[in-house]
């Protein structure tokens, strides 16, 4: 490894400009650490946006070298071509600050797409135990659930870019995991949310969401399932 | 190519999309010319004469490329969509290239 990296970070907002600092290199270092270094050592003035730095958190998503990642469980040796490290803010949602976006945009869409839990009973019913951890639905919801909201599907959607109206492959992912939980009482309102413009039929099966997620989650199967559960509501006539 | 595209299945949806368009503009004219067999046959006899030049026939194993292709990468999406999930998208998406370009190269080896 070389002993200084050439690390191009993004200063400004919508509008700005890439600059270039030399980031002393250290073994297992992250992109994270560098946008830190920077920021503490050399220009106090840089904002970005990062919390847990163990990848439990999904704040520190940035994009590095022009594809969204979680910065924090980023390694430089996977990324560093010829020591040089391009790091942005994530695609599809406005910049606030350098490396800082707005992400209102991005949770809007989970409240539109009706990814709230809504319960089937009230607190005074009995417990339910009626989950079976075995059941094909429980276990969609399961392989869904494990969102942790950095945007990156988001940021690496063409989908998203094209048709600022689209819900975007984390907000359907969460209905699709809420679709699947025997609990919920919401079915027909959350494939009502999802079936109109920008929902779930917009999606043209690229798959970056499933090629970039770090957690290894598969928005892409979770949207087909919305439009085979929302095609099948239709045909039933219980959603329009 | 921006870097978070360069993944197989982002090209496999480019192909597809870049199928389908040049089918589309293919087919008037793939139609205007068999218009010629109702009522002017001399004419659609002189197009058909075109298909002994080298060229055209490269032209046409081009063509079928594009109709196989876009019928298999068609198929992969509606399986995507309505069967259960597999995890072999990448194999899918490989396997329609490969299956298209075999039949095109079939058909142009039995054109020349």
């Amino acid at each position: 490894m070389t002993e200084t990296l050439a690390v191009s970070v993004w200063r400004g907002a919508a509008e700005g400009v890439f600059e270039t600092h030399e980031v002393p290199a250290q073994e297992s270092q992250t992109v994270l650490d560098l946008v830190a270094w920077i920021q503490q050592n050399a220009d106090p003035t840089l904002a970005y946006r990062y919390a847990c730095r163990v990848g439990m958190c999904g704040s520190c998503a940035m994009m590095v070298n022009g594809v969204p990642r979680w910065t924090c469980r980023t390694h430089i040796s996977k990324v560093a071509t010829s020591g040089k490290v391009e790091v942005a803010p994530l695609r599809n949602l406005p910049i606030i600050k350098d490396l800082a976006v707005d992400m209102d945009p991005f949770f809007d869409k989970w409240t539109k797409a009706e990814g709230m839990f809504a319960p089937s009973t009230s607190r005074d019913a009995p417990i339910d135990t009626g989950v079976d951890p075995a059941s094909s639905a429980r276990i969609a919801a399961d392989e869904a659930i494990e969102c942790i909201n950095c945007a990156i599907c988001y940021a690496a959607c063409d989908v998203v870019s094209a048709n600022p109206e689209y819900l975007g492959p984390a907000a359907l992912n969460r209905t699709w995991s809420l679709v699947n939980d025997v609990r919920d009482g919401r079915l027909d309102e959350r494939l009502t949310a999802v079936s109109g413009p920008g929902g779930c039929h917009n999606c043209h099966s690229q798959q970056g969401c499933v090629t970039h997620c770090p957690n290894e989650l598969n928005p892409t199967a979770s949207i087909a399932g919305l439009k085979r559960a929302t095609t099948m509501a239709a045909l039933k006539g219980r959603i329009l | 190519m921006k870097g978070h595209r360069k993944h197989a299945l982002w090209f496999a949806f480019a192909l597809h999309r870049a199928s389908g368009l040049l089918l589309a503009l293919f087919l008037p004219v793939h139609f205007w010319v068999l218009s010629y067999a109702l009522n002017d046959a001399a004419t659609l006899d002189g197009f058909l004469r075109w298909t002994d030049y080298t060229a055209v026939k490269i032209a046409e194993f081009g063509l079928v490329f594009l109709l196989a292709v876009h019928m298999f990468g068609g198929l992969r999406l509606m399986a995507l969509e309505w069967l259960p999930w597999s995890h072999r998208q990448k194999t899918y998406a490989a396997s329609a290239v490969a299956v298209s370009f075999c039949l095109s190269t079939m058909f142009f080896l039995s054109a020349v």
